[in-house]
């Protein structure tokens, strides 16, 4: 919403306030102003070091330099035909200035101008926008030669002065703009770009900001002073200033009348009309403000719809009356009385609007038809057939109002986003038909020299509650924490024009009739409260702590549980990843074979997917991983993780969320470096060393490795088909299995872009958690350990973990540790053998010697000779 | 015979000066003081001399001796120093090459900074409370006081799931952690549906929006809410919990603002600004030469929300915020992309 500072200046006294001082207040009442634009009025200069408080466009204008001036005759350029010469009187002397303005160009040679035409004029030296270049460029005016003539100032258009885009002609000011005074005195100007809240869609006005303003000074709302005009219209009554002493006989209500069908959808509709008009441009001030707040003036009739809406916030739509009456016909010489109804249309039905488009309605949309049909998109848009047009003589001009939901709805159905429907959809209150109307055909008189005609139509079968609220300084107290009497309360909400009284303590505040904003009961007090909390400033409220006793210490167990899981995994050098919850089949589905079981798996399918490749939520975490890592893979080393929900959908229900983990690793194992040359790649044993420092981080115990079953049922948590079934492995803890890794099946890996093995894990952190940790520690001895290694040849079906758990098993607690240093096949050895070589280190509460070493390691050799075969290497 | 031991001690002491290495030093020791040296037969035939000579000899061999141990000694530490110089200066490295790196982990800059977040909040009373990401529109929406086809839902552009038979439930991606707020007012008030206990939680976790992905708009970001509600809370208890929170946040000299603003579960509502910790709020592009940066968005507990929750509006109150830590980061570090969080690039997420 942009509000032109002068135009707020018609409704509140701004001395002493600078503009941004006024904007300062507005933003830190809700009324958040994003920019200011300055046209006119002197731009704040701020030194180094200075704070700023807004973002800041526009220009000011020299005080000096730009003054309104008037042309006294349009003369030849001697040697340029499309160029004139102004006589120009700039209140002190004449000047001789150069211009191609179009708009003054066939008053060349004409002589004197009988009356002077008023021009914004620029003097020598006065910075200004270059009109004759694309964007705004600041530029000086100096003496130049133009075809042989000396120029050195010229008359301005919009562009040039920084209020509009602008450039066709010059600005031709109105006929009383006095001669010699400074332009930014004149019509200096600086437009408040606000951001209007849903809760303050009353705002989406002049007056509503002007009047947010009032309370927010203590000053004076002039409510209804029309600068213009210079007169005082009162909307309690209806009189219309002295425009309204020009009506003919012919009341409104012996012309039209109004039936709604469904007051729901359309709570009030107020009608008046203006005859003998006629259709020309409005005045250059009311084309200015109209550009400032970022509208094209038409004419007079559609300007004064348009600065009306500005204006009291009522969207209005003017109907050329002799349309109307031509398309229901005439009794005698006099017209039939028009019948004006509002419904529902039917599905299909079709409505040409203002735009030229042929719509197609619904019967969710609401219509405004006389009995031959159609006319206007209720609260969205008028039609074309009774728009009105330069020929247009008498103006049938409506204020309704209609349901913000419904128009709401429309405008969305058909994309249609207007003024009106902006307003509508947001809530106007149904008092503002009957001001909006009012004002509107003052305006068209003012402008238009037409005479309204007595009375209105108004139709008003839903009145809004306009809630009486009751609050106490006891509220005030416990909920903003600041004390305040019944009386100030009373005062600050009455600023905002709440009717209050004030009665044994309590307020009873009645809301104004022009917002929808307050409600009843408990929510009517926070209402309340925020406007009085609002209006005597957030910034006096004071900063306390609380004071009210702490809630149940319940922790989030599981959440402290993921963040350790987290911190562990960045120990072992793996750097976490969040990669995004959307993917599509096709993604996921590289990960698993075409034919693989995946694909028959169910997603949760988003209904309006911003792409189709972000078009399901993710059901696998290493399919978004392996993305990552793939996008990530540039022939160095990844080693990555990520902790996160993946999504399995219920029939139409909510869907399971499981967490899990899911980490990757690829490339090469040592970190590079200039001297190391050739680093192995990662492969299963470096996942399964981390997976074994992770869960004994997590101080799990009872932990098992098998080979992954080949195949597992679509619906396991947990599934290995895509890793090679050769080189993958489950973890289990205590028989529950918490996790699968392995290196990425070949024909998986196909389908991505690595160069090296991709080892992958996943693991369901749900059965993970729920995993009982054991706590204890192993004592440390202070007696010498012995040290001792053993070799024995082995079958190679014989697995390491059986020769690992006969050597534990067979040792007891003096074995303290067992640790395969080696793994070695020779054909001297023997084909289908394998040595494996163990450092195993004993220990005892007491100095051992070698010799009760030597004996323990007997014993274990005797075992795996009779158990596994094995055969101790010399 | 005194003559030959000086002889003796003149002719090691000079020897003595060419020797440079340890194994030089060595054969000196054996040829000089070996069991075969001169001096050493002097010792050997003493037996042989008179009872008036032997004395005399005994005596100026063992001051050889002694000085030629010493010479010997002093000899070897120079030697030692010289060859211990020479190792030094050989076995000098090219201190310019770079260091070897070992592959490290990193946790993902949101998590960072949640986990900050989180631990002032932990340090203020706040515990975690998390709930699921996709919902129902009742909770997102409708029991925040968000009645259907308002306006302030065009502020939350929604995902939606498809599922059949929802009516004006569906089912969506959670816009705010928000529904949360309604889980654990419930959670709690059914404690004791007569007299909740008071609550101050922390609700972090990845809300969705109907975006288009560019630098400035992503389709998922982490939020963080901050949710008390009790007997005694008040406006002002808000703007002290969050200046305390800020300062811990931004350092204790950071400055904030209040502006009122709109929030269809909070009422009244207001937008907490902190100046701009980049130029200290002269203005500057991150702060669009405003001065002040939007860090979060608060108010008190709407009514409707708390009865919602199973608390009485006439006897509790309650305040709540949003913030999100992926903007934090934008701010702290002048990251111009909001992207990169998820794109994931190494590049990136090795900077933090
Ligand atoms: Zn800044």
């Amino acid at each position: 919403m942009k509000i032109p500072i002068s135009w707020l200046k018609d409704y509140i006294d701004l001395d002493g306030l600078s503009v941004e001082d006024i904007a300062r207040k507005l933003t830190l009442a809700g009324l958040e102003v994003d920019e200011i634009k300055y046209a006119g009025l002197p731009m704040p200069e701020y030194k180094d070091g200075e704070k700023h408080e807004f973002k800041t466009s526009g220009i000011g204008w020299d005080k000096e330099k730009l003054v309104v001036a008037e042309i006294r005759e349009v003369m030849p350029h001697p040697n340029a035909d499309r160029l004139t010469l102004l006589d120009l009187f700039d209140g002190t002397q004449n000047q001789t200035v150069l211009t191609g303005a179009p708009n003054i160009f066939h008053l060349k040679g004409t002589g004197k101008l009988a009356k002077p035409i008023k021009a914004a004029y620029a003097k020598e030296g006065s910075t200004i926008y270059d009109g004759h270049v694309d964007g705004l460029v600041l530029t000086t005016l100096k003496r130049a030669k133009i075809r042989g003539v000396e120029s050195y100032s010229m008359v301005c258009s919009e562009k040039e002065l920084g209020i509009s885009e602008e450039h066709e002609g010059i600005i031709l000011l109105d006929d009383d703009a006095p001669v010699g005074m400074p332009l930014t005195d004149y019509m200096g100007d600086a437009v408040l770009d606000i951001s209007i809240l849903p809760s303050m869609a009353r705002n989406a006005n002049v007056l509503g900001v002007a009047r947010e303003l009032a309370a927010l000074t203590g000053r004076e709302l002039r409510k209804h002073v029309n600068k213009e005009t210079g007169k005082q219209g009162d909307k309690e009554t209806g009189k219309q200033g002295k425009n309204a002493v020009r009506s003919t006989q012919k009341s409104v209500t012996d012309l039209v009348e109004i039936e709604i069908t469904v007051p729901e959808l359309n709570p009030r509709f107020v009608m008046g009309l203006i005859r003998d008009i006629e259709i020309k441009p409005s005045p250059y001030h009311i084309q200015r403000r109209l550009r400032l707040a970022g509208m094209r003036p038409i004419n007079n009739i559609v300007d004064a719809t348009n600065y009306a809406m500005l204006d009291v916030g009522e969207p209005l739509h003017a109907f050329d009356y002799d349309v109307l009456v031509g398309r229901v016909g005439q009794v005698g010489n006099l017209p039939y009385k028009i019948k004006i109804i509002t419904r529902a249309a039917q599905d299909g039905e079709k409505l040409t609007t203002l735009d030229g488009n042929e719509r197609t309605l619904t019967s969710a949309n609401v219509l405004v038809c006389d009995e031959k049909g159609s006319l206007a998109l209720a609260g969205v848009m008028g039609g074309l057939e009774s728009e009105v047009t330069d020929k247009t003589k008498t103006v049938l001009l409506e204020g309704a109002n209609w349901n913000s939901i419904n128009t709401r709805k429309t405008a969305g159905q058909h994309n249609l986003q207007s003024e009106a429907s902006f307003r509508f959809s947001r809530g106007v209150h149904p008092a503002l038909a009957e001001q909006g109307v009012k004002r509107g055909l003052q305006l068209m008189a003012e402008w238009s020299g037409g005479v309204i005609a007595p009375g209105l139509v108004d139709e008003y079968p839903l009145k809004p509650k306009d809630p009486m609220i009751a609050i106490t300084p006891k509220d005030v107290k416990r909920l903003l924490g600041i004390e305040l009497t019944a009386k100030q309360i009373a005062e600050l909400l009455t600023r905002l024009e709440f009717k209050c009284t004030v009665e044994k303590n309590i307020v009873k505040a009645k809301t104004p009739p022009h917002r929808l904003d307050i409600g009843e009961g408990a929510v009517g007090l926070a209402d309340v409260l925020e406007e009085v909390a609002r209006v005597y400033g957030y910034d006096r409220i004071p900063e306390t702590r609380m004071s009210d006793s702490l809630p149940p210490q319940l922790g989030n167990p599981q959440h402290e549980w993921e963040e350790r899981t987290r911190d562990l995994l960045v120990a072992l050098g793996l750097q976490e990843v969040v990669s995004y919850r959307m993917t599509s089949r096709e993604r996921e589905s590289r990960l698993f074979a075409p034919e693989g079981s995946q694909t028959l798996r169910e997603h949760v399918v988003l209904a309006n997917p911003i792409a189709p490749e972000r078009s399901v939520m993710r059901r696998s975490l290493p399919a978004s991983l392996l993305e990552t890592a793939e996008k990530n893979a540039r022939g160095g080393s990844l080693a990555m993780f990520e902790i996160g929900p993946v999504f399995e959908p219920q029939q139409n229900g909510l869907p399971n969320e499981p967490r899990k983990l899911a980490i990757v690793m690829t490339g090469a194992r040592l970190a590079s470096a200039w001297d190391v040359k050739d680093s192995p790649s990662y492969d299963f044993y470096d996942m399964k060393g981390r997976i074994e420092l992770l869960l004994s981080g997590l101080r799990l115990s009872g932990i098992s490795y098998a080979p992954a079953p080949a195949s597992s049922s679509p619906s396991a948590p947990l599934s290995a088909e895509y890793l090679h079934p050769g080189k993958a492995a489950e973890v289990k803890v205590n028989g529950q299995t918490v996790g699968v890794f392995g290196e990425l099946h070949p024909l998986a890996k196909e389908r991505y872009d690595f160069e090296t093995a991709v080892i992958v894990a996943e693991f369901d952190l749900d059965a993970l958690r729920n995993a009982a940790p054991t706590y204890g520690i192993t004592p440390v001895s202070e007696f010498p350990p012995v040290f001792e290694d053993i070799a024995v040849i082995v079958d190679e079906a014989v697995a390491a973990e059986r020769v690992e758990s006969l050597i534990r098993q067979t040792g007891g607690r003096t074995v303290t540790r067992v640790r395969l240093f080696d793994v070695y096949r020779d054909e001297k050895i023997g084909a289908g053998k394998k040595s494996l070589a163990y450092n195993l280190t004993y220990q005892s509460d007491k100095t051992m010697t070698d010799a009760e070493a030597a004996a323990i390691r007997t014993k274990i050799v005797k075992r795996l000779e009779h158990e596994v075969g094995a055969k101790l290497r010399s | 015979m005194s003559d030959q031991l000086n002889e003796i001690e003149k002719a090691a002491l000079e020897s003595l000066q060419s020797v440079t290495d340890s194994s030089a030093l060595e054969a000196w020791r054996v040829s000089h003081l070996g069991r075969s040296s001169p001096l050493m037969s002097v010792f050997a035939g003493l037996g042989k001399l008179s009872k008036e000579e032997r004395p005399v000899v005994g005596q100026g061999a063992n001051r050889v001796k002694v000085a030629l141990e010493s010479a010997l000694e002093e000899r070897a530490k120079l030697v030692k120093e010289a060859a211990l110089a020479k190792s030094l200066e050989e076995d000098a490295l090219d201190v310019t090459l770079p260091g070897r790196g070992i592959h490290v982990g990193r946790l993902h800059p949101s998590t960072q900074q949640l986990r900050k977040v989180l631990s002032i909040l932990a340090d203020m009373g706040f515990q975690v409370y998390t709930s699921r990401e996709v919902e129902t529109d009742e909770y997102n929406f409708q029991l925040l006081n968000f009645p259907p086809n308002h306006p302030a839902r065009d502020m939350q552009d929604t995902f939606f799931v498809e599922a059949e038979g929802r009516g004006d439930n569906p089912i969506l991606l959670r816009t705010h952690t928000s529904p949360g707020q309604i889980h654990a007012m419930r959670e709690f008030s059914a404690m004791n549906p007569d007299n909740p206990p008071p609550i101050r939680i922390a609700l972090p976790g990845m809300c969705f929006r109907y975006e288009q992905i560019t630098a400035r708009s992503e389709i998922q970001f982490n939020q963080v809410e901050g949710l008390v509600v009790g007997e005694n809370i008040t406006f002002a208890d808000l703007k002290g919990t969050l200046v305390d929170f800020a300062r811990r946040m931004f350092g204790q000299n950071a400055r904030t603002r209040f502006r009122a603003s709109y929030f269809p579960f909070t009422e009244p509502s207001a937008e907490m600004d902190i100046e701009c910790f980049v130029c200290g709020g002269k203005g500057c592009s991150v702060c669009k030469n405003s001065g002040w940066l939007e860090i979060l968005g608060c108010g008190m507990v709407h009514p409707v929300v708390l009865q919602n929750g199973g608390y009485d509006p006439a006897r509790y109150s309650g305040f709540a915020w949003g913030m999100g830590p992926e903007r934090q980061l934008m701010l702290r570090y002048k990251i111009d992309d909001i992207r990169y969080f998820w794109g994931n690039d190494l590049r990136f997420l090795d900077q933090f």
